[in-house]
Formats: C-alpha cells, structure tokens, sequence
C-alpha cells in the first residue's frame, strides 16, 4: 500500500434554503505514509469525523482529491467508528464473520477473540453486552480483515479509564505484530501521544492544518506516564497554538 | 430465602397464563351463551341456535364441500399473497432507496391505493374474462400499493450507520441485503403480512362471488341466495379457525424467530 494524499479544497454542508451553508474543512493537505500510526487531533466539532469519512469513501462530495494508493477492490480497509455499529441480530462471532468477504479466517478470529478477551462472549448477542465489550467487538472486527489501512474515530472514547488502557495496548500490540497505516482521531492529546508515529493538529471548523509533529518517546516508553507528560508541556510550549485547540 | 425470590417471578407468570387462558375460555363461552339467548328469544330461521350450526358445519365437512371449497380460496390466497408479497417488497425497497424513483411513482401509488377493489375485480373480468388469472390478478392489484407503502416506510428508517458500516467494509450487495437490510425490514414485512391476510380474505371472496364457480364467496352468494344463515355462519367459523391457525402455527413462530436476539 502506498501513501495517503489529502488534498481537500473545501468541504461544505449545504444550508437550509437560502442559507450558505458550513464550511466544514478548507485547504488541507496531508501525506500520511505507509504504515505510519497518525493521530488526528483537534477540538470536537472541528470535522474530524468527516475527513475520515471522506478518506473510507463515504463522502464524495467535496472538492479536492484523495488518493489512497492503488484504491483497489483488494486493499482492504478497516474501520472503527465512534459508535459500535453491531448487527442486534447477528452474535458477536457472526458479527466478525460477516466482514471476512472472501476470505474466512477463523483461526484470526479465534485469536483476536482471545488477545480482546472475549472468547466466552462469541455467540453472545450484542444487546447483551457492555459498551466496552461492544467496542472491543468493532476493533477485532476492523482487524479481521487484515487492513491494509486502518481508520479509527475516537474509539475508546466514554471507555472507563483502566479499559481504555488496556485496549490502547493490544491495538498496539496488533499493529505491531502486523504494520499497517493507521489513521487516529482523538481530541486527547495524551492517549494521541502514547499512540502516534506523528501527531498531526487540526484547527477548529473550517477544518485546516495546524502543525504536524513527529512524536520521538521510543515505542518502549509508550507506557510511561511521565515521559508522556513531559512530550506533552515540551508540546505546549513550542507550539502555542497548538494550546487553543486542546 | 433467596429459594423463594428466585422461584416467585416464574411461578408468577405461570398463574397469570393460567389466568389468561382461563379468562379467555370464559369470554368465548359467554359469547356462546349469549348467541344461544338470542337465538332462543328470537326463534327465527335466520338466526339459528349454534347447535344447528355447528351440525352444518359437520354435514358440510363429512360430504367434502367445505375442505373442498376452502381449499380453493385458500390456494388463490397463497398464490396471490405470495405475488404481491414478492413484488411489494423489492417495490418497495427500491421506492425507498430512491428518491427519484419515489417521486416518479408516489401518485401512481396514492391512485392505486384509492382505486376501490370492486372496480378493479370488475375491470380485470371485463377486460381479461371470468378466469383465473384474472381473479388472481385483481386481488394482486388490490394489495401490492399496500406492500409497496410499509416497505418503503420501512426501507425509509433503515439505519444509514449500518449502512454505511457495510460500504466501508465492502460488503456485496447480497450479503446488504440479506444481513443489514432485511433483519431490519422484517417489523415491517410482518405487519404487511398480517394487514396484507386481513385484506386479502375480503377481497378474495368478492372475486370468487363476481366470477368463480368454486371457493367461498361462490358458495356464500349460493347460500345467500337460498337464505340459508346456518350455512354461511358454519363457513363464516371454518374461516375464522383458518386464520387463528396461520396465525398460531406461521406467523407467531416467525416473529418469535426473528426477535430472538431482543431482550
């Protein structure tokens, strides 16, 4: 898979009648590289969501262009929205499955099932779990499919603290053990930093670009709190603008 | 202790089952009885006791007019239902998933829906003859606007995160289909089936009394014409218990099945 180029000139939601409309995103250019893990980051409203769903393709009208590499029926993309976005009717299992098109892996499932601890929960229907389990289910969802490229839209968000914690873990252990482009989109900067190969700062709607930061910590201090929080006031203090957004 | 907690909520809807079903059985027979007062009171041949209704209703089973007769109906019941079922529901989710398409035939269907059914039984005769085709067709006509309706409310509030969840991940066509749309349709395809039914055993029979020399209507304008109450009332019976069991045997098992993912 190649780079992702985003070349947005302008995004608008059309008004009510005579009304003009939102601009949503105006002049934003990005490169995302392959297998990079990006964090968008931003103030809520700002139209996060929209990008990425301008990039899964979702969203066509807009003026610009978006290339993600050869966008071909085999790239495969994986997609973890805010909500769950479970079938009520389908069991946890069946609910994975059903994005495995071609290609049934059950073994990738089974595993995946056991990384997220839900084996026990497989034919369980999802009206019967909790959100964090829900949650859980749309990430080994997204992973089934072996993505070539990932799109995540603050999925850990309203996940108690400790869970959060342990998810952000075995998505980076998952993407590790299996590298591919990652597109983040959080509003906080501390899960971004422990996340991210490179942070990138979007302004409040219309969406533009603000500043597009490498994080250095090295993967193996990802866990440590404090060095986290130091990138972080490091962060505050070069790129005051950044400030306004958090 | 907690024996006793864990024991009372089950306990509980047993006897209020056992009262529900007792309650019913009561309803039933108090409208027995109050058949039989009247009947009693009024002493006419129009208005017979239920015991002569009920010997009618042997009578016409053991010569094999009846079955025969119900059969008919039954069977154009089925194959008309199943037409306008069919084409009802791939109308109606395209109307709902395309707006341009809803545009173009939301008058046709509030003309269609509107058309009174004896015009369209008597226009399908004139122009086609007293077949059978013919009489199929009328109540096909007369129920497919109804179908295309609720289909197409229902496509209208299917979920479009669902939706769009499925083109993320390239989903076909097939699999959207069957896995995301239809699970959510199934409400209202069920409460189609069950007005679509209701309506249908009207129409049919006023088809089979215009131009069918078999079934049920035919059989009514028969003992209309002969004044003969206890032959229609010992029909009207049959009719109803055919209802009761597609309702019993076909329809509450579906739902059953269908919502068995619900809390």
């Amino acid at each position: 898979m190649s780079a992702i180029k985003i070349d947005i000139l302008n995004k608008r939601f059309p008004g009510v009648g005579e009304a003009t409309g939102h601009l949503v995103i105006e002049n934003l250019n990005l490169t995302i590289n392959p297998q990079e893990f990006v964090c968008l980051v931003g103030p809520s409203g700002c139209g996060k969501t929209t990008l990425l769903n301008i990039i899964a393709g979702l969203d066509t009208d807009f003026t610009g262009e978006i290339s993600v590499g050869q966008v071909t029926k085999k790239s495969k993309i994986g997609v973890v929205f805010q909500n769950p976005r479970l079938l009520a009717w389908r069991t946890v299992r069946q609910n994975i499955e059903l994005v495995q098109e071609r290609f049934q892996n059950a073994e990738l499932i089974d595993e995946l099932l056991d990384v997220m601890q839900l084996t026990v929960f497989q034919n369980v229907y999802p009206e019967h779990l909790s959100l964090g389990m829900s949650r859980r289910v749309a990430l080994i969802r997204a992973f089934a499919v072996n993505p070539d490229l990932l799109l995540m839209d603050e999925p850990f968000v309203s996940l108690d603290a400790p869970t959060a914690r342990q998810v952000r873990d075995l998505l980076l252990l998952l993407w590790e053990k299996r590298p591919h482009t990652v597109l983040f989109v959080t509003h906080d900067l501390r899960e971004a930093i422990a996340l991210a190969d490179r942070l990138v700062f979007l302004s409040a709607a219309p969406m533009g670009f603000v500043a597009d930061i490498k994080v250095s910590i090295p993967r193996t201090e990802r866990n440590n709190e404090q060095a986290i929080e130091e990138f972080r006031q490091q962060l505050m203090n070069e790129y005051p603008a950044i400030k306004q957004l958090i | 202790m907690l024996n006793t907690y864990m024991l009372e909520p089950s306990g509980l809807k047993i006897n209020l089952n056992i009262h529900k079903y007792f309650l019913s059985v009561l309803s039933l027979l108090f409208l027995l009885i109050t058949w039989q007062a009247l009947a009693v009171y009024l002493d006419s041949s129009t208005f017979p006791m239920p015991v002569l209704v009920a010997k009618v209703f042997w009578q016409a089973c053991v010569t094999g007019q009846l079955p025969y007769h119900l059969g008919m109906t039954l069977l154009r019941l089925i194959v008309s239902f199943s037409i306008a079922m069919l084409f009802g529901c791939a109308m109606g989710i395209a109307l709902g998933r395309n707006r341009k398409l809803d545009a173009f035939f939301d008058n046709w269907l509030v003309i269609f829906l509107n058309v009174p059914a004896l015009v369209t039984i008597i226009l399908c005769y004139v122009w086609f003859g007293l077949v059978e085709s013919a009489a199929i067709l009328a109540v096909v006509v007369n129920k497919l606007p109804n179908v295309i309706v609720t289909i197409r409310e229902g496509t209208r509030a299917l979920d479009q995160d669902l939706m769009d969840m499925a083109r993320c991940y390239r989903l076909s066509k097939r699999k959207i289909l069957l896995e995301i749309i239809w699970p959510q349709l199934h409400p209202f395809v069920m409460g189609a089936t069950r007005s679509g039914l209701a309506l249908i055993w009207k129409i049919i029979l006023v088809v089979e009394l215009l131009g069918r020399s078999n079934g049920m209507g035919y059989q009514l304008h028969l003992f209309f014409q002969m004044f003969d109450v206890a032959s229609i009332l010992a029909y009207t019976l049959a009719f109803v218990g055919v209802i009761q069991l597609i309702e019993l045997l076909i329809l509450k098992p579906l739902d059953q099945h269908a919502l068995r993912w619900r809390r």
